[in-house]
């Protein structure tokens, strides 16, 4: 079996695994209450502005 | 006749829980006391050096924070049986899951290539090459984990954790006044007035008191030892000592620096200890020998935390009572993050400076969500049942974690913008 057959065939099985696993875990188990709905969406606009802010860094960096 | 009866049968109680307890210790004092890792340790040298004794105080009241948070993930091991990384998925789906389990290895990586950067530094004090400092620690993973027993792996580790009391015989070799001491330190008020530098200092010793790395290494350490629902008072305990124990550390560093080196600024634990050297050369060796135990045990949890946390979601065999032939994968992952981040350290010229930097910027992507999955996981009575959250218990744990998110936010944001604070 030639090195590139190898490495083909290991992407192709962790790509199934990969699909496997957002299979098992689609649907998330605990219910979604209000404040876990909450604070998710805090999570998500707090990951938002620090990834704002690391492009702002690596522009100015980039621009100066 | 009657009470020698009674205190024979009161040390025997006594004895039994001290055996239970030797036999459950290990997940929260080793994660504790390898809290102080290479990094910590340098803060705490630099808090020491700057203000003296006057921020003991406040290195005392992260004690209780740090167990408040951590105790949190004893209680979710023992009764999910699962570790952090699978939690996260199970509880909030495969996009929470994928962004905790992703950030992790990354903030994991970065971060052991820190406790190589101060291991080597360490090292280099007694004239050992880098290389062999990388060498000889990766050999000595090695043979911790390939014996393919927890139970050694951990009573080794618990031999780092002792070593790292060396700061205890390092601040008495340098003869500091404990009136100044107590009078200084375990009075809370900030010397020179609060000023951006001071909050700089304060936010630095926040970060290095609760790691992302260290929510993951203690759940899956939890269950990897097999903790159940009963040992749950005695996982706490240990968290409890092992808090002490981080604490203790680091009022001794602050008491050495402080001591020798007041008035000092130090960039690392390394230049710290060169110059406690000129002055008094055994307590700048015992810096040096800590420093390197401190990367070490930093550098022992935080490569099995991340493949743990694989092994865990990619449902591989992931256990340190596994052989290697039971658990290649696992292993590999292991041997692979430790090994490339040791080899890192060695390139001539690779940027360690914004490698130590950038990875306050990164733990701050992941801190705040695991911490809040921590929260919201122990909120769920349907699984916790008994051992879910109380009331009290979430106004303290929301609290700590409000505060924690926002000092550690603000510590990350200073290092992308170092002049913020003055």
């Amino acid at each position: 079996m030639s090195l590139a057959h190898a490495i083909q065939t290991m992407i192709a099985r962790n790509t199934e695994k990969v699909r496997e696993i957002n299979r098992r875990y689609a649907r998330p188990r605990l219910v979604m209450s209000p404040a876990v709905r909450w604070s998710l969406l805090c999570l998500r606009f707090y990951l938002l502005f620090l990834v704002g802010l690391l492009a702002y860094k690596f522009i100015t960096l980039v621009v100066h | 006749m009657n009470w020698v009866t009674k205190f024979y049968y009161q040390a025997r109680r006594v004895w039994k829980a001290i055996g239970v307890y030797l036999v459950i210790a290990g997940p929260g004092l080793v994660v504790m006391v390898a809290d102080n890792d290479a990094g910590g340790i340098t803060t705490y040298a630099a808090t020491g050096a700057k203000y003296g004794y006057s921020l003991i105080w406040f290195l005392v009241l992260l004690g209780p924070v740090a167990y408040y948070v951590q105790e949190m993930t004893v209680r979710l091991g023992a009764v999910t049986k699962r570790g952090h990384a699978e939690a996260i998925f199970e509880g909030f789906g495969s996009f929470w899951g994928w962004f905790s389990l992703l950030d992790l290895i990354l903030v994991d990586w970065l971060t052991l290539v820190t406790e190589f950067i101060g291991m080597t530094a360490a090292l280099k004090i007694f004239g050992v090459p880098g290389w062999v400092t990388v060498s000889a620690v990766c050999a000595l993973m090695g043979f911790m984990v390939l014996n393919g027993r927890y139970w050694t792996w951990e009573k080794v580790a618990l031999i780092f954790c002792a070593l790292n009391l060396i700061y205890i015989p390092a601040a008495f070799l340098v003869h500091p006044s404990v009136k100044d001491v107590i009078g200084e330190g375990l009075i809370p008020h900030f010397q020179g007035g609060f000023n951006g530098q001071m909050f700089f200092f304060l936010m630095a010793n926040i970060g290095t008191t609760i790691a992302p790395w260290m929510l993951f290494f203690q759940q899956s350490s939890v269950v990897d030892k097999g903790l159940k629902e009963k040992d749950i008072g005695f996982g706490k305990l240990d968290t409890i000592i092992g808090a002490v124990a981080t604490v203790v550390v680091a009022v001794f560093i602050v008491i050495v620096t402080g001591t020798v080196l007041n008035g000092v600024d130090i960039d690392d634990a390394a230049q710290a200890s060169k110059l406690l050297m000129e002055s008094h050369h055994y307590a700048g060796e015992f810096m040096a020998i800590g420093l390197f135990d401190a990367g070490l045990l930093g550098a022992i949890c935080i490569s099995l935390a991340s493949s743990w946390a694989f092994g865990e979601i990619f449902g591989w065999a992931h256990s340190l009572n596994n052989k290697i032939k039971e658990a290649p994968w696992f292993y590999l992952n292991y041997f692979i993050t430790l090994i490339s981040a040791g080899a890192v350290v060695l390139i001539p010229g690779a940027p360690l400076v914004l490698i130590t930097l950038f990875v306050q910027v990164v733990a701050v992507t992941l801190l705040p969500a695991a911490l809040v999955f921590l929260i919201l996981l122990l909120n769920d009575k349907k699984t916790m049942g008994e051992y879910a959250n109380t009331k009290t218990q979430n106004v303290i744990n929301i609290a700590i974690v409000a505060v924690i998110i926002a000092l550690s936010t603000l510590y990350g944001i200073s290092t992308l913008f170092p002049d913020m604070f003055g």
